[in-house]
């Protein structure tokens, strides 16, 4: 069975060569801090199932010491110029999207078809996984079909690859933080505590209140979580649940549906949802890191609106 | 009362972080030690559970593994490739084009196809060049506040067809958490009712992004008239 350690050693073996490439690379001033950051972030992959819970933590720490105080800088790996890009561009034409598009096929391919595979009754892959795994041999699978169709430089993936991630830089660690972030906060029960300021104070008597505290609750609480999924079953069990369903006879399936979509409205306008709003800010390399979400406000209030308005009238109107 | 009310100072620890502009990764480890100390962890347990966490969400960091063949391909000219293939089709804008993004994102989501788009491996390589390339098409050379309102519309645009098409999909998480959480308050709804209810929204969502998009080119000419203007202003 092909699951999540197969791609974690994969990973880290990746990260170790970006951090051997940046020893004594002369274009980074700060080759060192690199170096040091992705070997950590290797050890994490590799070794971080063997490790204890503590110093997986010391690890984190480290990690976040050299990102936090700047150790990281950009780094200029040799690349092709853009005259050479232009001029491959015209000579292969088309073809090129053929690998860029292998990714997301075989990543579709194997969450339609190889999930059901089994070999001797053990799955080909771990069924809660088959997504990521997919993904991961779908990069590899392109980058094969790159290689033995393009010729590079041997090196040139890995170079091209630290390229990309020292663009990104410790911005490509923060949604997983963010993911540790959440699990800490629900072992100190801070949803509990939202939870118990949200009902608290609260004129709860009209279904439509209830209602637009619900769903702002929703995205509220799912902006400063940047989850949903942490957010929903608190709000659901301090309103949604007493309130809405109980007390209001509303259906909960209609409860539940839009009330996860307007903690979404919440995701939109968060940099708590890193690897939506903040990560892709560094991946386009925008000067203001807030420059997604300063887009997605306008569509993410209006949204929220309409969800209260159209809880409110299938719920109790129709 | 308010000792249970104590976690939530991490919460503010995050808030006021971020809006300071505190690196985030500093401010997420001193939020995680003050809650955890607000609910009577010790340092050593806070440490332990974080670490534990780290290395339970690896999953959320292994994306990174389709940089290498993006980076390849990027060396190959694919990004100028996307461009030169808007710049054929006459008829394209930069609005129309993450409109047709939208829709497309926004559908294939609802079929449970959520890896066909993503930040790292259509948006940078693809979508976001060509949006560039088609606005380059009708407004000649942009400035680069231009060019970096249409990226940042180019991830919004990803986004918001994720979010508001994936909870159409049955089997997507969101909609199991819902039905999980009300099955143990002893409700039971079916998924297929939960994807529909979320068609309404979806449909929503399309109408207002699709409208700020619809009017996005002209926003840009508008735009890209007053970068025109304080140019000229500069040269007199």
């Amino acid at each position: 069975m092909i699951g999540l350690e197969a791609v974690y050693i994969i990973a880290g073996l990746f990260f170790v060569a970006v951090s051997i490439l940046s020893i004594g690379d002369r274009s980074n001033k700060r080759s060192s801090g690199n170096a040091l950051f992705w070997a950590l972030l290797a050890a994490s992959f590799l070794f971080g199932s063997h490790l204890s819970d503590f110093q997986n933590g010391l690890l984190v720490l480290a990690i976040v010491l050299l990102g936090g105080l700047g150790a990281l800088d950009k780094s200029h790996p040799q690349t092709t110029t853009p005259e050479q890009r232009r001029e491959s561009a015209a000579r292969r034409g088309n073809a090129l999207f053929i690998p860029a598009l292998i990714i997301p096929a075989v990543a579709v391919f194997g969450t339609l078809v190889i999930k059901g595979i089994s070999i001797n009754d053990v799955p080909l892959i771990e069924a809660k996984n088959v997504t990521l795994v997919s993904l991961t041999f779908g990069a590899l699978l392109a980058l094969i079909v790159a290689m033995l169709w393009l010729r590079p430089p041997a090196l040139a993936p890995l170079n091209e690859g630290r390229r990309l991630v020292d663009t990104i830089g410790w911005a490509a660690l923060l949604p997983q933080m963010l993911a540790s972030l959440g699990a800490v906060f629900a072992l100190a029960h801070v949803g509990e505590a939202v939870g118990l300021i949200a009902t608290r104070h609260m004129p709860l008597e009209d279904a439509f209140v209830v209602v637009a505290v619900y769903c702002i609750g929703m995205a509220l609480f799912t902006a400063i979580m940047g989850n949903a999924f942490a957010a929903f079953p608190v709000m659901t069990a301090a309103i949604g649940l007493p309130l809405l369903i109980h007390k209001f006879g509303g259906d909960p399936a209609i409860v539940g549906a839009v009330g996860m979509l307007s903690g979404f409205c919440g995701t939109l306008t968060t940099p708590m949802a890193a690897n939506f709003n903040m990560v892709p800010a560094a991946l386009l390399e925008l000067p203001d890191r807030d420059g997604v979400i300063k887009i997605q406000i306008p569509t993410a209030i209006p949204l929220l609106v309409c969800n209260i308005v159209l809880m409110y009238v299938l719920l109790f109107v129709m | 009362m308010t000792d249970q009310l104590l976690p939530l100072l991490g919460v503010g620890v995050v808030v006021i972080g971020f809006l300071a502009r505190i690196n985030p990764l500093l401010v997420i480890a001193v939020a995680a030690a003050v809650s955890g100390w607000a609910a009577h962890m010790g340092l050593v347990e806070v440490i332990s559970a974080f670490g534990k966490a780290f290395n339970d969400s690896r999953y959320v960091s292994a994306i990174w593994l389709v940089l290498p063949v993006i980076g390849l391909l990027e060396r190959a000219g694919l990004q100028e490739r996307a461009r030169t293939l808007i710049g054929r089709v006459r008829t394209a804008t930069t609005g129309r084009l993450l409109l047709f993004y939208l829709l497309v994102r926004q559908v294939t989501a609802a079929l449970g196809l959520t890896s066909l788009g993503g930040h790292a491996q259509m948006v940078r390589p693809l979508v976001a060049p060509m949006a560039e390339a088609a606005a380059e098409a009708k407004l000649g050379k942009i400035s680069d506040r231009v060019r970096y309102l249409i990226r940042a519309h180019t991830a919004a645009a990803d986004n918001i067809g994720l979010f508001f098409g994936e909870d159409i999909f049955i089997a997507i998480g969101s909609i199991l958490l819902i039905k999980g959480f009300l099955e143990q308050e002893g409700i039971i709804v079916e998924p297929l009712q939960l994807s529909l209810w979320a068609i309404p929204t979806a449909i929503i969502a399309f109408l207002i992004h699709g409208t700020r998009l619809f009017l996005l080119d002209r926003k840009l000419a508008r735009e890209a008239a007053k970068d025109q203007a304080k140019k000229m202003e500069g040269a007199a």
